[in-house]
């Protein structure tokens, strides 16, 4: 192992630590809130990601100003476009989450999703 | 260019487009908005499938003003164009079947809605199958899983609520998981479109360099998209959805969502990847593995089951099972026997989920397994859809399921190491099958006197609900016309798939 590599790259390792608490929290918590919460940093821990794979260091924002045209001024701008992409479509899957939460949550008066599947056999439906 | 090739486009736009029209309109209107809909998608797809065959290679359809390695585009051949009117097909006929149970069991102020996600789901579902870029296909997958949740929570039973709630979360991992992939891809080969990321895989892999981040990225891919498309551990959350959701939403889902998942991978294997690659890369022996102990575990529960709708959906637990199986063989061939599952599964499995509900009705609307006892003789129509339906999943001749177990037999039987576990899987799933659904069969034709029964529940002719006779004897006729037809269809998914890398 080359744990030197693994420093230099130090900001991705946090991504990816990141990305498996949310992935393991979004798994495990039985809170559905907490699961919403997990799926938020596993999310963003993507976004991170992505974002650092177009960061060029000393480069700009691409946005053209004083006719500067030259390819080395500034960062990869596709990242941040599916950074934007991926954001959207995080808050709608959020909303629809928090809805059925508060479905489930008016219905039962609890926020824990194994002990609605208990109650939920014994109803018997 | 031909009109003919702007029709994908339009089919995906159109059924985008009905959904928002549906959620104005009249209760009725939108019903006849959907149904029209569905049918000129339809009508489209076959016109692309006339033109693809007709031509005989793919083409590429650019979306906006920017070629190839920056723009979006879709691509068109004969795989995708026989996948789309297949999907619409069962689409239209799922509809149809399960309009009755929709106006009983959804709210009217809600059917709309219904609509609403059936156009989102339909235009997803297309999406899926024509894009050539991996980041469009994400965002469409995230669509159809949101449609699909509401296509579960329709019915706004305690159930279906919880149902939806384990969906949504089990579909969130997975795809985080792929969207985890596809950002490793995107680092490692700096594309998003599908055809150019295949040619820096190939570059890559010839130079070995990268073979670790390569190796995880296929493996976040397949395995989000194996989540999302219940494989075997990850199907904790079939029986509910499909067992207490509405009975258009039960077909669909089973015949549908998760099939247009499969076709993803499918995509990803040969367009993004390279098939030689995956080969080289062990990730299709997890599959293997995980489609046989599919095949098993879901018989297994299936027997286990007392309700008649859950144990359908824990038969496609193993169904998926066989899809990913074959993905397993490692060989085209393999991959042709999936893909014709893929339909023999979507057809049949609709026709049971239809079927089983004619016979409950007829049953004090009880899904349990005693009350069923004689119902094949109350629902005559829906008796013997539900035996073709039943005979078809075990793999009797004449029927669908039998090609494909042929197929996948004989895919395996070309494999080296395969071969043994294959056919024991097959061999054994068959039997277990075999008594699960002969049971089902025999219970509804066992006349109720016999079992001590009452005889007071309602008697349906087939008169009585001509447009469900009508859906079932259309299913039946799918059926068999894949069943003894099938050679064309096999050709023609050969010849796709030969176009479609």
């Amino acid at each position: 192992m080359n744990f030197a590599n693994l420093l230099d790259n130090y900001e991705e390792a946090v991504a990816m630590v990141l990305f498996v608490v949310g992935f393991s929290n979004l798994l495990l918590q039985p809170n559905l809130i907490k699961k919403i919460i997990g799926m938020n940093i596993m999310d963003t821990a993507v976004y991170l990601f992505l974002a650092l794979k177009g960061y060029i260091e000393g480069h700009k924002a691409p946005i053209v100003v004083d006719g500067v045209q030259s390819v080395d001024a500034y960062v990869n701008p596709i990242p941040s476009g599916l950074v934007l992409t991926g954001i959207v479509v995080s808050v709608s899957v959020s909303a629809l989450m928090l809805s059925l939460t508060i479905r489930l949550y008016r219905r039962y008066h609890t926020l824990n999703l194994d002990e609605i599947s208990t109650r939920l056999k014994k109803e018997d439906l | 260019m031909e009109f003919v090739q702007n029709f994908p486009f339009i089919t995906i736009i159109l059924a985008l487009f009905s959904g928002p029209l549906c959620s104005i309109l009249k209760r009725r209107a939108a019903k006849w908005v959907n149904t029209v809909m569905i049918c000129l998608v339809l009508g489209m797809s076959v016109a692309t499938l006339l033109f693809t065959l007709q031509t005989g290679e793919a083409y590429v359809y650019q979306m906006g003003h920017f070629s190839a390695p920056w723009g979006n585009e879709i691509r068109v051949g004969v795989l995708e164009a026989f996948m789309a009117v297949f999907f619409s097909v069962i689409m239209l006929l799922c509809m149809l079947g399960g309009r009755r149970e929709l106006a009983e069991e959804v709210e009217e102020t809600k059917q709309n809605l219904y609509y609403v996600m059936v156009g989102l789901l339909l235009s997803s579902l297309l999406a899926l199958i024509y894009t050539n870029d991996l980041f469009t296909a994400y965002v469409f997958v995230e669509i159809n899983t949101i449609s699909a949740c509401g296509l579960i929570m329709i019915r706004q039973n305690g159930r279906a609520v919880e149902a939806a709630t384990r969906y949504m979360i089990m579909s969130l991992l997975g795809s985080g998981l792929f969207l985890m992939g596809i950002c490793y891809l995107y680092d490692l080969t700096g594309h998003l479109l599908m055809s150019n990321i295949k040619e820096q895989v190939a570059l890559l892999a010839a130079s070995g360099e990268y073979h670790i981040p390569l190796l995880i990225s296929i493996t976040l891919m397949s395995v989000g998209l194996a989540i999302k498309s219940a494989l075997f551990p990850f199907h904790s959350w079939v029986p509910d959805a499909y067992g207490y959701s509405t009975l258009s939403s039960a077909a669909i889902l089973s015949s549908l969502v998760s099939k247009g998942y499969i076709f993803l991978v499918v995509k990803i294997f040969y367009r993004v990847i390279g098939f030689d690659v995956i080969r080289e890369s062990k990730v299709i022996n997890v599959l293997f593995v995980f489609g046989v102990l599919g095949m098993i575990f879901g018989s297994i529960n299936a027997i286990r089951e007392n309700n008649i709708r859950r144990m359908i959906a824990w038969s496609s637990v193993a169904q998926i099972g066989y899809i990913y199986m074959g993905f397993g063989l490692g060989t085209t061939a393999g991959i042709t026997a999936s893909l014709f599952h893929i339909l023999s599964h979507a057809s049949t499995k609709s026709l049971l989920f239809v079927s089983a509900s004619g016979l409950t009705d007829v049953s004090h609307d009880d899904t349990d397994f005693f009350e069923l006892t004689g119902a094949g003789y109350r629902n005559r129509i829906a008796g013997v859809a539900f035996t073709v339906g039943s005979l078809s999943m075990v793999g009797i001749p004449l029927f669908s399921g039998f090609i494909s177990k042929v197929l996948f037999a004989s895919a395996a039987y070309d494999t080296s190491g395969k071969v043994i576990p294959a056919m024991i899987a097959l061999a054994l799933s068959t039997l277990l099958n075999a008594i699960y659904f002969m049971k089902t069969v025999i219970r509804i034709y066992t006349p109720p006197y016999r079992a001590n029964l009452t005889t007071d529940t309602r008697v349906i002719a087939m008169s009585e609900q001509p447009q469900t006779a009508v859906v079932l004897m259309l299913f039946i006729a799918l059926n068999l016309i894949l069943g003894l037809g099938s050679q064309p269809i096999v050709n023609m998914l050969t010849q796709g798939l030969g176009m479609f890398g």
